[in-house]
């Protein structure tokens, strides 16, 4: 099941390139179809997903792959996982809607998606950490071309600067990799084993360097300060649905390979480092919502929230690892929040991205200050950015404050000085209203006269991925009865 | 079977508003928004009391290992019910009133009444933070609600951000919570462990204080008088700031535990309602004049948590409700009729619709403690407290109940002086300066008014013996009875400050009064200049440094790539060239010395022989005796030879 998951969308897109005679619409609708049922695969395996035993997954698959190293094609979903390729289902669904008014090569731009697709899907429910560099190094492949193939300003540089940068980044996550085979007895690149096996606890100097390779490789892609300044550039150059998968779905392998192989298979060398992980974090919310303060440009303001929000997923997971007898229940509640956010920030600033490339489409400006009273003549895109932005500021209600509340609540139990964070929620509340003020409210001027409302595809794409964050911020149970057992398991892991 | 009925009841009560509000909010109704509404209204008021006295219990798994719990118990049955029944008054007055965008309007009013209904029956704090924040929200939608104009948006900016900060501590109290062992219920808060109980007190007293308007937060309710009235009146001075002071009534016993928060909070109180008096004298705007009254009469509840009495606290919030939201309804209403809400253009305004005069002056006269109405009773209960716990407490409390006097005897002065005929045309020259007035004062408007001001007469019996005591009983607590002498006094005193008012037909307005204290000015210079200032230079510093760093990596790779080249072309390629160069020359080294040395041997050889056989001519000389001579020498050296040989 999993695997026609991680593959369907790939024939797909093989399909789509070998038929060049297919029209433009029958191209587009068939992106969403496949969207669509991946969706319905994916809920469907919700629906059946029971918690596995500690330390196995559900739905597993195995196949031989590269024996010689030890490798497999070993796949499978956990409380971790399976959230993640829920919410990228839906992001890529909301894409492909999104995408319905696009005339710029469809059929091709919906191959790369649907490859995109795939690779995210893959990378979320790989078991194997070459499987799961393979699709990391192959999602920035595909960015780069989305970025620079659809991509408007000054795309080709910005796109190089996206591919080098994070390329970079994950040949130091291959030699933390690598560092891990070599330290396990028998050699094994397999994720469940290498969880087993711990094998650099004890040698806190080798530890300490596997562990400070993977963080870089994972920090560059997360990102987190300083390592960060790839991602203004790269999204105020994608197109809409680009940011918006680069934003939903890309930044969580990042903070994704943290829970999944840093925590559980360098525990030792984690405690030992926690604390750096919680001051990165802690900076990156500050100077993240404080960068984002300071911009005019609005897609640029939302990339730096997302280096805000991605460093309380940092402070969490970081705080999770500051062992002591009982703080056991908050650090479960901390990295509970930790997945939660990565779920909702994915839905929320996905829905931003989609939002802000409406004023691209429109007046092909994000300059807050070229806007006025837009409120008028788009009442529809008013209402719905000002939903997202009450979103992406933590209001209760939607699925960011779940998130939020339960990082600061875990964190500050386990360490109080990451009380300080809290102040980011301030600046972005500030941020957020005053764009919102700058853009909708006032006087209606300069290019908000004539400004076209949301169109259906918009609407129904911003208002599903909205939607799904008021149902997880009302409703959170069904979300976190998922996830909560996985980090109560990871607290014992990294707690060994 | 009623036990569950009356816990559905609850749910009702708090979900029906919410779903009405936002269905409503984002349709484009208009007259029919109104219609919903009320009924809307009216079934959250019914089934307000009947929770009120069927005191259920909810809760269902939220998150964080606590619940989303909801309960009645004897606080939330008597401020629980002063919310949903507000609310309905102001929805009937907003009916007729409000005539554009009657969706939004009454959508976010009953969002707002939905959140802080939840607020009032919160018994968790994944539920009380919840409702807090929804209510910031939607007060920031409704102070902004005409947007088109960006004063009255930055203002509900301001309330929201502001009102933010405050709400923080709850954030980090929820951690303390957590960390000191009690769990997130907000009955268990006041058995955390030690340390950590003063973490969760300052947080909540920081986040209610803010909510309430208190020092040093006042400021963001002057702004938040830039929208419409009836907000004013539910929002502004019934239901959300006054949430701020039933927080701490709830949390009484925690700040009770923790020592020094109780004289924290009593002192806080008493000082707010001392200086923000002050303010409110010195205003000349009504609505600014309601305001800060708003926040000096929270001023008391906050003080009444303080000190322990509960049910005194309760009652005037009460009444301080049913007050303060008749008195903004009024405003609003001479506001709609002639246009402006300066005093100044508002002289003589209550001889001119009557009723509309007498409610407001009934509510006037509650204000400022005029026995025997409710603000009166209600505030001599938490004076008497206050005489208990200081008399220094006791002395400010008072002192702030005579400006409550004085201001409400300045509205007093003002709407039911008449105008002498020299002064009429400056006060007609007032009005219509805000927005075109209607001249008219329609029933819808009205009738809310007169129930509100039976509220402002009768409430006082909350605090007074027969009922008073009940509520306090049912709170347990002992029942406080001020001494005869201490309602005499504030009694007299109230009378005195407003006959002085109206004799003397002036008050003092000095300037930093005027200006609520210059709170907004600090805090724009302290912390929010600094904080753009701070961004901005991060910005800069994320641009040319941090960026810069990495693009000049970049370059200087390139660079050392382009060195690498030249190296490599220079160096290493050149090094080969060298190599064949230099067995080219060696080879013709080889060749020279080939020629020069080996074949000159030869050579030299060849010529030394030719000089022997030069050297051997030599004696051919052609003379006999030459001849003769070297004849003998070589016969000699024979015969020699022969000799030496043998």
């Amino acid at each position: 099941m999993l695997s026609l998951i991680v593959f369907l969308p790939l024939a797909a897109a093989l399909a789509l390139v070998l038929a060049p005679r297919l029209g433009d619409t029958a191209a587009r609708w068939s992106w969403v179809a496949v969207a669509g049922v991946d969706l319905a695969l994916v809920v469907a395996v919700w629906w059946q997903y029971e918690t596995p035993a500690e330390e196995q997954l559900a739905f597993e698959q195995r196949a031989e792959w590269m024996p010689g190293v030890n490798s497999s094609y070993h796949i499978g979903v956990d409380g971790l996982s399976l959230p993640l390729i829920a919410m990228t289902a839906v992001i890529f669904l909301a894409c492909a809607v999104y995408a319905l008014r696009d005339t710029n090569r469809p059929r091709l731009q919906a191959a790369l998606f649907l490859f995109l697709q795939s690779v995210s899907m893959g990378l979320f429910v790989s078991a194997d950490l070459i499987l799961f560099f393979v699709f990391f190094d192959l999602s920035i492949v595909a960015m780069y071309f989305v970025i620079a193939g659809w991509g408007h300003g000054d795309a080709a540089r910005s796109a190089l600067k996206f591919f080098l940068y994070t390329f970079l980044g994950s040949l130091a996550l291959l030699v933390g990799f690598i560092g891990l085979y070599i330290a396990a007895d028998p050699h094994t690149f397999d994720m469940v084993e290498l969880s087993e096996q711990t094998p650099l606890d004890g040698s806190s100097l080798a530890g300490g360097l596997v562990l400070a390779a993977i963080l870089i490789g994972l920090a560059v892609k997360t990102p987190t300060v300083p390592f960060h300044t790839w991602l203004p550039p790269a999204h105020t150059d994608a197109p809409a649905v680009g940011s918006a998968v680069l934003a939903g779905v890309l930044l969580k392998m990042g903070t994704y390979g943290f829970v999944r192989i840093a925590m559980p298979m360098l525990p030792d060398a984690w405690r030992a480092w926690a604390w750096v992980v919680i001051v990165v974090g802690i900076v990156s919310v500050i100077y993240g919502a404080l960068v984002a303060l300071a911009q005019t440009d609005l897609k640029r303001m939302i990339a730096y929230t997302s280096v805000n929000h991605m460093g309380y997923i940092a402070l969490a997971v970081g705080a999770a690892g500051l062992v002591a007898g009982d703080t056991a229940g908050a650090r479960s509640i901390a990295v509970t929040g930790a997945v939660t956010q990565m779920v909702s920030h994915g839905l929320i600033t996905g829905a931003l991205f989609l939002l802000a490339g409406v004023l691209n489409d429109r007046a092909d400006s994000y300059d807050m200050d070229a806007y006025g009273g837009l409120a008028a003549p788009a009442p529809r895109f008013a209402a719905l950015f000002a939903l997202g932005a009450f979103a992406s500021l933590g209001l209760p209600g939607f699925s960011g404050f779940i998130a939020e509340f339960q990082i600061f609540t875990g964190s500050i139990a386990a360490a109080p000085a990451t009380a300080i964070a809290v102040v980011g929620i301030l600046i972005t509340a500030a941020l957020f209203l005053r764009a919102l003020q700058r853009i909708f409210t006032g006087h209606t001027r300069g290019k908000s006269t004539g400004f076209g409302d949301l169109h259906p595809a918009e609407l129904w794409s911003v208002g599903s991925l909205l939607l799904l964050s008021v149902l997880i911020g009302v409703f959170p149970r069904p979300l976190l009865d998922v996830i909560e057992p996985a980090s109560e398991v990871l607290i014992d892991l990294v707690g060994r | 079977m009623t036990h569950s009925l009356t816990e559905s009841a609850l749910w009702v009560l708090v979900l029906l508003p919410a779903v009405v509000g936002a269905a409503l909010a984002l349709s484009r109704l208009e007259r029919a928004a109104a219609v919903v509404s009320l009924v809307t209204g009216t079934l959250t008021a019914v089934l307000a009391l009947i929770v009120a006295f069927a005191r259920p219990e909810v809760s269902v798994p939220f998150m964080a290992g606590s619940d989303f719990a909801l309960g009645v118990d004897a606080l939330s049955a008597l401020v629980m019910p002063m919310v949903a029944v507000v609310t309905l008054l102001v929805v009937m007055f907003s009916a007729g009133e409000i005539r554009e965008s009657q969706g939004r309007f009454h959508g976010l009013m009953l969002l707002f009444a939905a959140a802080a209904l939840v607020t009032a029956t919160a018994q968790s704090l994944p539920a009380l933070l919840f409702s807090w924040e929804v209510m910031g929200a939607t007060s920031f939608a409704l102070i902004g609600f005409w947007w088109r104009d960006d004063r009255r948006v930055s203002a509900g900016v301001t309330a929201f951000v502001t009102t933010r900060t405050a709400d923080v501590g709850m954030y980090v109290a929820a951690g303390a919570a957590v960390a000191g062992g009690s769990g997130l219920a907000l009955a268990d808060l006041a058995g955390s462990s030690a340390s950590w109980r003063h973490v969760i007190a300052a947080g909540l007293l920081v986040a209610a204080l803010g909510k309430a308007a208190q020092l040093p937060f006042s400021f963001w309710l002057s702004r938040a008088m830039e929208g419409p009235s009836p907000v004013s009146a539910l929002l502004h001075s019934a239901a959300m700031v006054a949430m701020g002071g039933y927080l701490l009534l709830r949390v009484e016993p925690l700040l009770a535990a923790t020592g020094w928060a109780a004289g924290a909070a009593a002192w806080v109180g008493a000082a707010t309602a001392l200086l923000l008096g002050t303010v409110a004298v010195a205003q000349r705007d009504l609505k600014q004049l309601l305001a800060a009254s708003t926040s000096a009469q929270l001023g008391f509840v906050v003080m009444a948590a303080g000190l322990g009495t509960v049910s005194g606290g309760a009652a005037h919030l009460l009444a301080h409700a049913s007050t303060k939201a008749l008195l903004f309804l009024a405003a609003g209403a001479w506001l709609t009729a002639l246009g402006t809400k300066r005093l100044a253009g508002l002289r003589g305004v209550a001889r001119r619709w009557r009723l509309l005069g007498v409610t407001a002056t009934a509510g006037a006269l509650s204000l400022a403690g005029i026995a025997p109405l409710a603000l009166w009773a209600t505030k001599d209960a938490v004076l008497a407290a206050a005489l208990e716990e200081s008399p220094l407490l006791y002395a400010v409390g008072l002192a702030a109940a005579a400006l409550s006097a004085a201001y409400a005897g300045k509205i007093l002065m003002v709407v039911w002086r008449p105008v002498p005929l020299d002064k009429q045309a400056e006060v007609e020259g007032h009005h219509d300066e805000e927005q075109q007035g209607t001249r008219h004062v329609g029933p819808l408007e009205q009738a809310p008014l007169v129930v509100l001001a039976l509220g402002a007469l009768v409430l006082g019996a909350l605090a007074l013996p027969p009922v008073g005591d009940t509520a306090a009983r049912t709170m347990a607590e002992e029942p406080l009875h001020p001494a005869p002498l201490e309602l005499a006094v504030s009694a007299l005193i109230a009378l005195a400050v407003v006959g002085s008012v109206w004799w003397r037909r002036r008050v003092p307005e000095p300037r930093w009064a005027l200006g609520w204290l210059g709170l907004e000015h600090i805090t724009h210079v302290v912390v929010v200049r600094p904080t753009v200032r701070i961004a901005e230079r991060l910005a800069r510093f994320d641009d040319q440094v941090l960026d810069r760093a990495v693009t000049r990596s970049a370059t200087g790779a390139l660079t050392a790539a382009r060195g690498m080249a030249a190296f490599d072309d220079t160096v290493v390629d050149g090094s080969v060239e060298a190599v064949s160069r230099g067995s080219v020359s060696a080879a013709e080294r080889s060749a020279r010395g080939d020629n020069r040395w080996l074949d000159g041997t030869v050579e030299r050889v060849a010529s030394w022989t030719r000089g022997l056989g030069r050297l051997a001519r030599r004696p051919q000389t052609g003379q006999l005796h030459q001849y003769y001579i070297q004849a003998v020498a070589v016969l000699a050296i024979g015969v020699l030879l022969l000799l030496t040989v043998r």
